[in-house]
């Protein structure tokens, strides 16, 4: 960019956005050369974008059965209502039909009370409002690695909040440990910065697995010892494969009876497990009344359309189309996991046992000439530009062992992820091994 | 609770605890309504356009099938998640900002950024044109919501350029002067002006020589000028509205990098649920670093879809522009002739949703103390929200803003007869003073 002559501020012209890292630099090959099965068949397969398309005919059939839901009724007089309707405390019905639907998530193992969600235009929002309200400039949040290089931008651009990571590897599974969350605490302590909160991805991206009981329980004992906040990002909560394997932060809040409930958070979005990126709905769920209340002040900078939010009011508060939605679309992510991590076994690449999500951490380590960041990213850059396939390296996630890659598998149909398939397997045959 | 909760949290910078807002509880618990409630709170604190529904809805129902079909347009729309937003949506809101200003300005898409609403815009744009400790340079009296908007999570501070009845509350050089030596004083950098035209709270548009002296005055300075449009289609006249674009184009774009021009469809269009701003700049650098930004806070991509076909019919938003400003413009008159009856004088209007009302005569102390007594009397007697100047950091007492376009004319009239009856039971007790001061004066 040419410099501005008037001055900007520093936060406008700092990289902190995080559009020069890799994770974004595959857009753009992708952007320039996308793969079409019929007019571009040797185009780029976009694996990068964790978008989840395999339900998309759910809502569509939900939304011819039910026009009212996307129009305003004959007469429309309940179009100006709806219009008129900017109140950040949210139209009570969708926050009442969002609560039941997380509940449905969990398998009514928690409940979720209507009146602690607050609604924000996408987790995005929600997470750096969080981010707002839990600390100051210069304070920082402990992350576990590998984490969604989005986060770089939403923790950390405008807030000045620093993110210090707590390394996770796979000598067990990149699970967090006690070692791991006391090196970053001690690190903050070094650099001189407040450790305001943990964040966590649960289930986790990149990863696709859900965090056992017994870490979420260490990182509650952990926060509440330290006396600081725990935020649970489960957006990916309703794409678990299996009804019962995952557990959320709210369950372990009840086990306690709420004690020390004022330090916990969660964020949800229906961007993921509903595949709606588009419309902007994220929440915070605070059991903390402070953080409920200035968490919806704030909201007033990223509110839901309220025509969204009467759309989704009507389609969640559908018990009999939420559940038959829920299970359909776990069972279709499980069947297309299996299906890649069956493709990338006959190439002789192995997988994290994943159980959740719309990737795969695949492990190419074996393929690396060095066993160093830039050994990863040669090999990312070989990838894209020769087998034409985006996928994430393992450093945009800043993940310290290098070699581990994220791949999409729910943003395409099967055939493409077929050819993907195909293109891996001739490309893994064609290298030879490292030793 | 022993945790630490942040600044920001702790913070009033919300603002949520001035008088703005606390009518608007007194209206809720006590909310008029012509037949269940007739002697309840008339709220006249919400600036909302509700005069024009019906031809929304009348275009809704006509292009039901354009406008909701889902089909194959359902699931492109729901990943649609780019924040360059929809072209089409664009194009079209590019359109209607050039149709608003009779053509007299061209409006770029690319340059275009969209975000929910006009709060995250100007709070955007804050955050990209000032560091924390710098200030913007804002005209008094101001829409109360700036103070949370361009501070609150910015931490950039607001140095009121004061303005007065002696000259209609215009913006003059001297006013820009002494606010910009105010920040100078406490050691803030200045970072912009921030301009509100047409302007809430007073309904009046900024004059062309006026916007002129701004712009030079920023340029001398080297920083940034904002002007927040958001009312532009709600000018009474076709011609009166002069846009910070217009002086732009004529001056060949020369200096434009420094000027950036807010707008929303809340006002104008009515749909401030919708969450439907935008950003457009002049300045390249602005443009791509305000649509990263842009990520916090995007506009759902159904209600994009939706406004771009709405928009994009110029028969409707011919329709739509001429009809709103009649009608404004009779809503306008009848106020100001009904205030008229009542011996209140407005401040000569042009635009907007409200009249900036003179309470000054019937003020016991000419203070801001004086002034929210009155305004109290006025919630809690007379049972009508307006905003008292102060909450709009007005530096002289006694003004209020009255909003006209958010109830029916009916409710209009009731409010009216209220004031009417109000300022005579003053009248007539101030007489019965008088006389029992003369009578006390002779037989005392």
């Amino acid at each position: 960019m040419r410099p501005s002559t008037v001055p900007l501020s520093e936060v406008a012209v700092s990289k902190t956005h995080g559009e020069d890292s890799p994770y974004f630099a595959g857009w753009k090959a992708y952007d320039e050369d996308p793969y079409d099965a019929v007019t571009n068949p040797s185009g780029v397969i976009q694996m990068g974008l964790a978008e989840n398309q395999v339900s998309f005919d759910l809502l569509e059939e939900y939304l011819e059965e039910h026009p009212e839901a996307s129009s305003w009724g004959s007469g429309i007089s309940s179009f100006r209502e709806n219009a008129l309707f900017q109140d950040y405390h949210g139209l009570k019905s969708f926050r009442k039909a969002m609560a039941s639907f997380m509940e449905k998530i969990r398998g009514g193992k928690a409940k979720f009370d209507a009146d602690r969600i607050v609604l924000t235009a996408g987790a995005t929002g929600a997470n750096e409002l969080l981010t707002f309200i839990l600390a100051d400039p210069g304070d920082a949040l402990l992350v576990p690695t590998p984490y969604y290089p989005g986060f770089d931008r939403d923790l950390r651009w405008r807030t000045g909040v620093n993110i210090i990571p707590i390394h996770c590897d796979s000598s067990n599974g990149f699970q967090i440990t006690i070692e791991a969350l006391e090196a970053a605490y001690s690190e903050a302590e070094v650099a001189k910065m407040r450790v305001q909160g943990i964040l966590i991805t649960n289930p986790s991206n990149p990863l696709g697995t859900v965090m056992t009981r017994s870490v979420l329980e260490l990182l509650l004992d952990f926060a509440t010892r330290k006396n600081i906040h725990l935020i649970s990002d489960e957006i990916y909560s309703g794409s678990v494969f299996s009804s019962t394997e995952f557990v959320s932060v709210a369950e372990i809040v009840e086990a306690r009876r709420h004690e020390e409930a004022e330090r916990v958070h969660i964020v949800y979005s229906l961007s993921k497990d509903l595949g709606l990126p588009g419309f902007r709905v994220g929440t915070i769920y605070s059991y903390n009344d402070r953080v409920v209340t200035t968490a919806r002040r704030m909201s007033s900078f990223s509110l839901v359309s309220s025509q969204t939010q009467k759309m989704l009011a009507l389609m969640l508060s559908d018990t009999e189309f939420t559940e038959r939605y829920l299970r359909t679309n776990r069972e279709r992510l499980r069947k297309r996991y299996e299906f890649i991590i069956k493709g990338l076994k006959s190439a002789g690449i192995e997988c994290l046992d994943g159980n959740a999500g719309l990737f795969c951490w695949m492990n190419l380590g074996p393929l690396l000439e060095e066993d160093t960041r830039e050994g990863e990213l040669k090999l990312w850059e070989l990838i894209l530009q020769e087998v034409k396939l985006n996928i994430s390296p393992g450093s945009s996630c800043h993940c310290s062992e290098p070699g581990w890659f994220r791949v999409c598998f729910a943003n395409m149909n099967l055939q493409t992820l077929q050819v993907a398939l195909k293109r891996i397997k001739e490309f893994v045959d064609g290298r030879k091994p490292k030793n | 609770m022993k945790m630490l909760i942040h600044r920001l949290a702790t913070s009033k910078a919300h603002g949520e605890d001035s008088p703005y807002f606390a009518g608007w509880k007194a209206y809720e618990e006590n909310p008029y309504h012509p037949l269940n409630n007739p002697s309840g709170v008339i709220q006249m604190g919400l600036a909302e356009n509700q005069v024009s529904f019906d031809l929304l809805e009348e275009y809704l129902e006509k292009e039901q099938e354009q406008v909701f079909k889902c089909g194959s347009n359902f699931r492109e729309t729901a990943l649609f998640q780019d924040y360059h937003g929809l072209k089409d949506f664009k194009k079209a809101l590019a359109s209607f900002m050039g149709e608003i200003r009779g053509g007299r300005a061209k409006f770029d898409e690319n340059r275009l950024v969209l975000t929910a609403g006009a709060t995250a815009a100007n709070e955007l744009l804050t955050f990209i044109l000032a560091d924390p400790g710098d200030c913007l340079l804002v005209p008094t009296p101001y829409y109360p919501g700036f103070d949370r908007d361009l501070r609150w999570r910015t931490r950039v501070n607001i140095i009121p350029i004061h303005c007065d009845s002696s000259n209609d509350f215009q913006v003059t050089r001297k006013a820009l002067e002494d606010a910009y030596k105010e920040a100078e004083k406490k050691r803030s950098k200045v970072k912009g002006v921030l301009l509100t035209n047409p302007s809430n709270p007073l309904g009046k548009v900024i004059p062309r020589k006026i916007l002129e002296d701004i712009l030079d005055f920023v340029t001398k300075k080297n920083m940034h000028l904002i002007s927040d449009e958001i009312y532009s289609g709600s000018v009474f006249a076709p011609n009166e509205f002069v846009s910070v674009a217009e002086i732009i184009e004529e001056n060949g774009y020369k200096n434009s990098e420094r000027v950036h021009i807010v707008y929303s469809l809340s006002k104008d269009l009515g749909l401030p649920g919708f969450r439907v701003g935008a950003i457009y700049s002049y300045n390249p650098n602005v443009v791509i670093t305000a649509t990263r930004m842009s990520s916090f806070s995007l506009v759902s991509s159904q209600t994009q879809r939706m406004l771009a076909s709405m928009l994009s019919n110029k028969e409707f938003t011919e329709k739509y522009i001429r009809t709103n400003r009649e009608r404004l413009r009779k809503r306008h008159e009848k106020i100001v002739e009904g205030l008229k009856e009542a011996e209140i004088e407005c401040l000569e209007g042009n635009a907007g949703l409200f009249v900036w009302m003179n309470l000054r005569p019937l003020l016991e102390e000419r203070t801001r103390e004086g002034e929210l007594k009155i305004w109290e009397t006025i919630v809690n007697e007379v049972k009508l929200n307006i905003s008292p100047g102060s909450s709009c950091h007005c530096s002289e007492v006694g003004w209020f803003r009255v909003c006209f376009a958010n109830m029916s004319e009916k409710t209009l009239e009731v409010a009216l007869k209220r004031m009417k009856d109000f300022v005579e039971k003053k009248k007539n007790k101030k007489q019965q003073q008088q006389q029992q001061q003369l009578l006390g004066y002779y037989f005392g």
